[in-house]
């Protein structure tokens, strides 16, 4: 009876380990087009002279994440990076006018 | 994970809010006016404290407060820069590995010039602040350059802003379109929002003086370079110009420029300018 | 070497009033470097304001002082012209003393 059930579950058990390193995998190619992105963005915030700080220590920390194998934190992290990337390029582009609103005159 | 949601509602709140409180008025083509602009920015403060001195806007935080004033007097009987001080006296004045020294460099021998800088130099089209003149003499001469955010740095300038205390101000805006958008440049940068707190440096010292951030007391922008460098408590040391820009910048989540970039050296010229008229105070003493 | 030690000291007749800034790192022994090693402690220990051979002030430092502190007080009399001795030792044995005239 054991030997029957141990050998419809080695099947089973072949089945699992590969579809968990097929998401792995999933996670990790997540993970790098995550973080091109955000690093474009806040290369982009670089060229306008305005990177956030927080910016960079987010993407330092999806970059750890991605290090230690991570992939789901890792891919939040580099979302989030994006995400104050865009902020600090959109800041930086409206500043252009806007700063006018605060001048002594 | 609060501080996350926290930063992505921030973001979204800032996206938000800019474009509600977007300017709707149509801002007048500028014709650059420092004349103007420098006239407009003392009224702005001195209106804003009648009863502080013009010349006493130079002591920054200590002229916004009756008890930091009492603190300072007594401070200014024994100040804390006098090591760095006498540190950058002995520096000046050391020969170069060629035989040469600082004062061949500069005007005067370098003597009670420090309120004619920065200028703008019209051979190579940028402004020349003082931290960038002693570190391109020092590179003339065989010597590598300082550090701009360094001890020696501000020993240095510390001397020089020393040997003009009590000289007004006296920066100079040529009749050069290049010194104008430099001039320009550096009003922009000095009234832009930057950093994930989304401060420019009129946040603080224009909307704030005299209030506080944190534990600290704001100084004015009028004057505020009338001072430097600063022996800041904060810092058990003297820094420079330099420092304090770059500092500000991270302390509002901006990642700093490199010391003497442009932008840099245009707001020193800006804010130098529009102080004009107003002592040298420098080397100075802050929280 | 020129002293570590700057001090004034003012008589009005009943009170003389003494500041003095000394040069001292002041390490607590607990901030590191850029490196991240610890900086060794380096503070002083004892400071001595000496008065016609008798202590007017002294003080029990730890690494709690900051960098180049500045110490201020008053003691009864003091004359014009005489000798106020000031002294201190560190926790690695170096010591400094100066000697300043009561203005």
């Amino acid at each position: 009876m054991r030997n029957a059930m141990l050998k419809s579950a080695l099947p089973l058990v072949l089945l699992i380990a590969g579809a968990t390193s097929a998401l792995a995998e999933g996670s990790e190619a997540d993970f790098k087009v995550a973080y091109a992105a955000a690093e474009a963005a806040h290369k982009e915030a670089g060229t306008l002279r305005n990177q956030w700080t927080t910016t960079a220590a987010t993407l330092a920390a999806a970059k750890k994440s991605a290090d230690a194998g991570e992939f789901d934190q890792a891919t939040a992290s580099a979302k989030e990076a994006r995400a104050l990337a865009k902020a600090s390029i959109f800041q930086a582009t409206s500043e252009k006018e806007r700063w006018k609103d605060m001048e002594i005159r | 994970m609060r501080l996350r949601s926290a930063i992505h509602l921030a973001s979204a709140a800032l996206a938000l809010a800019l474009l509600t409180f977007a300017a709707p008025a149509v801002i007048a083509a500028d014709t650059v006016d420092p004349v103007a602009d420098a006239k407009a920015f003392k009224k702005f403060f001195t209106d804003k404290f009648p009863k502080v001195k013009l010349e006493d806007f130079v002591n920054g935080p200590y002229s916004m407060n009756e008890d930091m004033y009492k603190q300072w007097e007594e401070k200014e009987q024994f100040p804390p820069y006098e090591f760095s001080l006498e540190m950058g006296k002995e520096m000046f004045s050391r020969p170069f590995k060629n035989g040469k020294r600082f004062e061949d460099c500069f005007p005067n021998k370098g003597i009670g010039i420090r309120q004619n800088y920065p200028y703008f130099d019209e051979k190579e089209g940028k402004v020349i602040t003082l931290e960038l003149a002693l570190n391109r003499c020092r590179e003339a001469n065989g010597e590598p350059p300082f550090s701009y955010v360094r001890d020696e740095m501000a020993a240095l300038t510390a001397y020089m802003a020393f040997t003009s205390r009590g000289k007004p101000f006296d920066i100079k805006i040529p009749n050069d379109p290049r010194a104008l958008e430099a001039y320009q440049n550096g009003k922009e940068y000095f009234y832009t929002r930057r950093g994930q707190l989304n401060f420019s440096c009129a946040t603080c010292h224009v909307q704030s003086p005299g209030e506080r951030i944190r534990a600290e007391v704001l100084a004015p922008a009028l004057g505020i370079l009338n001072a430097m460098p600063i022996y800041r408590s904060e810092w058990s040391g003297m820094g420079t110009t330099s420092r304090r820009f770059t500092t500000c910048n991270s302390q509002i989540r901006g990642v700093p420029l490199t010391p003497q970039d442009d932008e840099y050296r245009n707001v020193e010229y800006y804010l130098s300018y529009v102080s004009n008229g107003l002592p040298i105070s420098g080397p100075g003493a802050r929280p | 070497m020129a002293s570590t030690i700057r001090v004034r000291a003012t008589t009005s007749g009943e009170t003389t009033e003494v500041q003095a800034l000394i040069q001292h790192p002041m390490d607590s022994g607990f901030v590191k470097d850029a490196k991240g090693e610890i900086i060794p402690p380096h503070f002083i220990q004892q400071l001595t304001f000496e008065y016609d051979g008798k202590p007017v002030f002294s003080a029990d430092w730890g690494g709690g002082v900051s960098k180049d502190p500045y110490v201020k007080f008053a003691f009864k009399g003091g004359k014009k012209g005489d000798d106020l001795k000031v002294s201190w030792v560190d926790n690695k044995g170096a010591t400094d003393t100066t000697t300043a005239k009561i203005q």
